[in-house]
């Protein structure tokens, strides 16, 4: 069984198709790099998986529990990092990790919140509101939500969106350190991410799935990776 | 770090949020204001335009007279934040992808509420022990035997399901938008209709429309017709069941309009 499986999925709002028909699967190990245009409905397939947005047809289920039915089992099992990282902004960091770990019924909610502090190298902040902070912070602290219970799954949408090279280098460690143990969907629009920390593509333009392969078969497309996903996306 | 539990206390995500949402107000200087607003216009109502000192009685029926307006004001003030302020940050996506239902979740933000509005009204206790200390005849004054305890504990206990009923509405309110001055003012007009129904001016008003006999069945719903008895120590399931069925059809109705947005 895979971790995350997607069954058909199609979302419209109103008269636009937002996602068509979308299938795919992801197995512990996979780091899956989700690419497309900006609107090509990468996050609302991310937000569906996520169970914040309802499918209009098929099934999304994570760890083996669907999220439509048992999307409280589904969600025990799923660290979600929604695109810009929102967070209480009144709160400061150590609060808010704190709160995400008590609602989550941790076992020890503070030495969840000590290890993953450390994890996510926010110590230093971890006393000031979020609102204060600078965005790389945040969007660490939005990384450090979506980890604190060690999950199964991890989707996070653009979380290197808007960094600099040194905070994305960190960002992209720390994923790298525990991506073997884990299902992880990662989108972005920042291609050169997918050689340095993708093992498999999926490209989605017009809510369709357009590519789906491993990373060393789509680098094989091109040298010229901007070319590349012109062509697939166009 | 620790692994998911397996069985995790169907309790643990309602606490959390409460204890996050009591927490929230005092993170604001709202909360301050708040509460010195509620108990400077409880106190001054009750003595500057009801005349309970004028009165020469000793019962605390014209303090509680004013409270349906006091709730339909402050209950939306205090309720405004609970779901616009989750949609204008982006933490609802967050929130509704924790492993808890919508329905603990607003729960949660309605227990919140509703106890920061008890604490509100818990400091106008001062009010009642004047009134048992200026009730009392002077020869063999008790504090315990003194006042009517019972009709005191009465009042409050109908002013506290009052708030729950009004921040009911509040909630339905601020679950429909991501604005909180709309959600606070949409909020406001649905309680301050409630607190008209029952009044003289307004009842004529109905009664040229609707005719005196479905004006009876309208007043039942005002929001002082259900307050008086409890001020007067009469305790009667009706007004109890109105102001839990109010505030629990609000609570509902939030809780489908977050699930379908």
């Amino acid at each position: 069984m895979s971790l995350i499986e997607v069954k058909n999925l199609s979302k419209s709002y109103g008269p636009i198709q937002a996602v068509r028909d979308v299938s795919f699967s992801v197995d512990r190990g996979e780091v899956v790099g989700f690419l497309g245009p900006n609107g090509a409905g990468k996050s609302t397939t991310m937000k569906m998986i996520a169970g914040h947005v309802r499918a209009d047809t098929g099934t999304a289920s994570i760890a083996g529990f669907n999220v439509a039915d048992q999307s409280v089992a589904a969600k025990h099992h799923l660290g979600y990092s929604p695109e810009g990282a929102p967070a209480y902004g009144e709160m400061t960091v150590r609060e808010f990790l704190r709160f995400a770990a008590d609602l989550r019924g941790l076992a020890d909610p503070a030495e969840s919140v000590r290890q993953t502090l450390s994890l996510c190298r926010l110590e230093e902040v971890a006393a000031q509101t979020v609102d204060t902070l600078s965005k790389g912070y945040r969007m660490r602290v939005g990384f450090a939500q979506a980890v604190i219970h060690d999950p199964e799954v991890l989707i996070l949408d653009e979380p290197t969106d808007g960094l600099d090279p040194n905070q994305k280098f960190e960002v992209r460690r720390i994923l790298k350190e525990m991506a073997a143990r884990k299902a992880v969907i990662i989108s972005t629009h920042i291609l050169e991410e997918i050689g340095e920390l993708c093992t498999r593509v999926i490209v989605i333009a017009k809510g369709e799935v357009r590519c789906d392969e491993s990373r060393d078969k789509f680098l094989a497309r091109g040298p010229d990776l901007n070319a590349v996903f012109r062509k697939l996306t166009a | 770090m620790s692994p998911a539990p397996s069985s995790p206390s169907r309790f643990a995500p309602l606490i959390a949020i409460m204890r996050r949402e009591f927490a929230g107000y005092f993170r604001t200087p709202l909360a301050y204001v708040f509460l010195a607003v509620f108990n400077a216009f409880a106190v001054s109502l009750a003595f500057f335009v009801g005349g309970l000192f004028e009165s020469g009685v000793a019962s605390l029926d014209r303090f509680f007279l004013y409270h349906p307006w006091l709730w339909a004001f402050l209950a939306p003030a205090a309720g405004a934040r609970l779901w616009a302020e989750e949609r204008r940050q982006g933490t609802i996506e967050l929130l509704l992808t924790w492993p808890v239902t919508v329905w603990q979740a607003a729960l949660g933000k309605f227990l919140a509420a509703w106890l920061f509005l008890a604490c509100a009204l818990l400091m106008t206790i001062p009010v009642a022990f004047t009134v048992g200390y200026l009730g009392n005849d002077g020869s063999n004054w008790n504090i315990i035997t003194g006042p009517d305890w019972g009709v005191i504990v009465g009042g409050y206990a109908g002013s506290l399901l009052c708030a729950g009923a009004c921040l009911g509405i509040a909630s339905i309110a601020s679950a429909l938008t991501r604005n909180q001055v709309i959600a606070f003012v949409t909020g406001f007009l649905a309680c301050f209709i409630l607190v008209l129904v029952g009044y003289g001016v307004f009842d004529e008003l109905l009664a040229g429309i609707l005719g005196s006999g479905g004006v009876d069945e309208i007043r039942r719903l005002g929001l002082w017709r259900n307050l008086e008895p409890f001020t007067l120590g009469l305790v009667d399931a009706r007004p109890i069941a109105y102001f839990l069925s109010v505030a629990f059809a609000g609570l509902g109705l939030s809780t489908i309009i977050v699930e379908r947005r």
